[in-house]
C-alpha cells in the first residue's frame, strides 16, 4: 500500500524529471553543435567537470550562502510573526502598519539592499539584512491574512465557553494562521537565497554570489554557471524542506473540496 | 449581593466535579419514572430567567420588548419563529455573546448574568454550523469546553472517550472533522456544548443544515441522548414538527418586536420517536401550533392589548 503510494509519486514527477533531462541534452547538444564560446554558455558538461574540480572551495562557498539565507529567513519568521501577532492584536496596528506593510512590497528592494552595506559593512550581517529586506514582508502579510482568515463563529463559540483573549488566540487564531504562515514562509524561503547572492554581490569575499560574480570578471563561464546551478539547487532545498514542515504540521487538514 | 462568594463555589464545584453527565444528580425527582407527562412540577428552580428583556441594534427597529420567560430544571423547551425575527440574536444574549439594553437575565440556581454564567462554563452553546476545529480531532473537538474550564487534558479526553459510544460516536475518536458526514460533525458538536455548558444548553437550529433523512435521524437521536442526560435545553427551531417532537413546551414567536411568546404545552409521554408525528394527539397539538403561529402573524395589534 505504502509502497504503491511511493511509486505513484514517482510516477507522478517522472514527467519533470525527464524535462529536466531533455533541457540537459538539449544544452549540451546546442553548445556543441553551433560551438558557442565558453563565456557566453558553457557546455553542460564542462560545467560539471568544473563543480567536480572546485568541489571543496564550493561547498565552502555553498555553506556559507546557506548560512546566510537561514540566518535572514529565521529572523524574517521571528519577527514576520511577531508583527502579524501585532497587527492582529491592536485595532490601530490593522488600520496602519498593515497598509503600510502590503505597500512596501512595492519599494524595489534592490534599491535599498546597498544601504544595508552602509548600515552593516561587508561582513555577514549586511548579506543577513538584504535577506530579511526580501523575506520579511511575505511571511508579515501572509500570517497576518492567516490570522484575519479565522473563522468568527469558532471565536464566539469560544467566548461562550468562557475563553478569554489569550486562550482565544492559542487555540483558535494561532492554528488559523498556520496556513497563511506556510505560505509565506515558502515565499520567502524560495527568494532568500536571492537575497543572500545580491548580498555578497554588494560587497563580500565568500559566498557563491561573491563566487559567480569573480567568475564573470574573469569570463569563466562554467565557474559562473557552476554558481548558478547551485544557487538554484539550494533555493530548491529550502522550498522544500519549509514544504516537508508544512506537510507535516498541516497533515490532517483537508479542505472539503480537495 | 454574595455573589462573589457563589462564584468561587461555582468554580470550585465546576472542578471538583466538572459538567459530567453520568451522574445524574442534577436530574429532577420523577425523570426516573417512565411515561412520565413533560410538564414538570412548578417547584422546580428555574435554570433559566428572562425578565423585561429589551434589545435591537443601532438604528434599526427593536427586537425584543419587555420579553419575560423562564425554563426550569430538565426542561426541554423549544422557540418557533420565522426567520430574521431575532432568534439567534436571543441566543447571543443568552449565551452573554451581546448584552440586553434592558431587563435581566438569570442563568442558573445563582442567577449568574450570561457572561459570567459562561466563564463558569454553566452555558453550552451550539451554534447553527458545526464549528468543529479542522485541525484537532473528534476527541479534541469535544474536550474543549472542559480544557477551557482548567481540566487536565488526559482526564478530559478520558471522559469524553467514556461518552462517545452512547453518541454513537464509537470509532470516530481520532478522526478529523473533514472525515465525518455532516449528521455526525453535529453529534460531535453537540457533545462539546454538552461538555462546555453544565446547567443549560442552547441549541441554535442545529439540524437545519441537514438534509431531511438525515435530520430525522438526529431529532431521535437527541430524543435518545436527552433521555440520558436531562440537561435543561433551550432549542431554537422554525420546523413545527421539530418543536413537537422534541419539546415539553413551545414558546412562538411570531410577532416583531417580539415581546411575549405565546406557548403550547407539549404533554406528549416520552420517550418519544418519530412514530408520534402519525398520533391524533401530535396532530392536534401541531393544528393548535399552528394556530399560535398564525395569531402572531396576523398582526401584533391583538397582542397589544394583551394584559401583561
Amino acid at each position: 500500500m505504502n509502497e504503491r503510494k511511493r511509486s505513484g509519486k514517482l510516477a507522478a514527477h517522472m514527467p519533470v524529471v525527464l524535462f529536466i533531462l531533455l533541457l540537459a541534452a538539449a544544452w549540451e547538444a546546442g553548445a556543441r553543435m553551433f560551438e558557442i564560446p565558453h563565456y557566453i554558455i558553457p557546455k553542460l558538461s564542462d560545467v560539471l567537470v568544473s563543480m567536480g574540480d572546485n568541489w571543496r572551495l564550493l561547498s565552502k562557498h555553498f555553506a556559507i550562502t546557506l548560512g546566510e539565507a537561514v540566518l535572514g529567513l529565521g529572523i524574517s519568521a521571528v519577527f514576520g510573526v511577531l508583527a502579524a501577532v501585532w497587527i492582529e492584536s491592536s485595532g490601530l496596528a490593522k488600520k496602519t502598519i498593515y497598509p503600510l506593510i502590503v505597500t512596501s512590497q512595492t519599494i524595489p528592494i534592490i534599491a535599498l539592499s546597498p544601504i544595508m552595506v552602509m548600515w552593516f559593512g561587508y561582513e555577514i550581517w549586511s548579506k543577513v539584512a538584504v535577506v530579511i529586506l526580501f523575506t520579511f514582508f511575505p511571511i508579515a502579510v501572509n500570517t497576518a491574512d492567516g490570522f484575519r482568515s479565522a473563522d468568527p463563529d469558532i471565536g464566539e463559540l469560544l467566548r461562550t465557553m468562557g475563553a478569554g483573549r489569550f486562550d482565544r488566540f492559542r487555540k483558535w487564531k494561532i492554528p488559523s494562521a498556520l496556513p497563511g504562515f506556510f505560505t509565506g514562509l515558502k515565499m520567502a524561503a524560495a527568494i532568500s537565497v536571492g537575497g543572500a547572492t545580491l548580498g555578497e554581490w554588494l560587497g563580500g569575499e565568500n559566498g557563491l554570489g561573491m563566487y559567480t560574480k569573480r567568475a564573470s570578471n574573469m569570463l569563466r563561464g562554467e565557474a559562473v554557471f557552476s554558481g548558478v546551478l547551485l544557487l538554484s539547487a539550494m533555493g530548491v532545498l529550502l522550498f522544500l524542506v519549509v514544504l516537508a514542515v508544512e506537510r507535516a504540521a498541516l497533515a490532517h487538514r483537508r479542505n472539503k473540496n480537495e | 449581593m454574595s455573589a462573589p462568594k457563589t462564584d468561587a463555589i461555582k468554580t470550585e464545584s465546576r472542578k471538583a466535579e466538572p459538567p459530567m453527565i453520568e451522574s445524574h444528580e442534577t436530574e429532577p425527582p420523577g425523570a426516573d419514572l417512565p411515561k412520565t407527562s413533560a410538564p414538570r412540577t412548578p417547584e422546580q428552580p428555574a435554570v433559566l430567567s428572562v425578565r423585561g428583556l429589551g434589545f435591537g441594534f443601532a438604528g434599526e427597529t427593536p427586537l425584543f420588548e419587555k420579553l419575560d420567560f423562564s425554563l426550569k430544571q430538565g426542561e426541554f423547551v423549544s422557540v418557533l419563529a420565522a426567520s430574521g425575527i431575532g432568534k439567534t440574536t436571543l441566543f447571543r444574549l443568552l449565551s452573554g455573546l451581546l448584552v440586553p439594553q434592558a431587563g435581566t437575565i438569570a442563568i442558573g440556581e445563582a442567577g449568574d448574568a450570561p457572561a459570567a454564567a459562561s466563564k463558569l462554563g454553566k452555558i453550552g452553546y451550539m451554534p447553527q454550523k458545526d464549528c468543529l476545529m479542522p485541525w484537532r480531532t473528534v476527541l479534541d473537538n469535544a474536550v474543549l469546553g472542559l480544557e477551557l474550564g482548567g481540566m487536565p487534558k488526559r482526564e478530559a479526553r478520558r471522559q469524553v472517550l467514556k461518552l462517545l459510544p452512547g453518541l454513537g460516536l464509537d470509532g470516530t475518536a481520532n478522526k478529523y472533522p473533514h472525515e465525518l458526514s455532516g449528521g455526525m460533525r453535529q453529534r460531535v458538536s453537540f457533545l462539546r456544548s454538552l461538555l462546555g455548558g453544565g446547567e443549560l444548553l442552547l441549541l441554535d437550529e442545529p439540524f437545519s443544515a441537514l438534509d431531511a433523512m438525515t435530520r430525522v435521524g438526529m431529532q431521535e437521536w437527541l430524543l435518545q441522548v436527552w433521555e440520558q442526560h436531562r440537561t435543561t435545553v433551550l432549542f431554537i427551531t422554525h420546523d413545527v414538527d421539530e418543536a413537537l417532537l422534541l419539546s415539553d413546551r413551545v414558546l412562538v414567536a411570531a410577532q416583531s418586536p417580539i415581546t411575549s411568546l405565546n406557548e403550547l404545552a407539549v404533554d406528549l409521554p416520552r420517550p418519544r420517536s418519530y412514530e408520534f408525528a402519525m398520533d391524533e394527539a401530535f396532530i392536534d397539538l401541531k393544528r393548535r401550533l399552528l394556530g399560535l403561529i398564525g395569531r402572531g402573524a396576523r398582526g401584533s395589534s391583538e397582542e397589544a392589548g394583551r394584559l401583561p
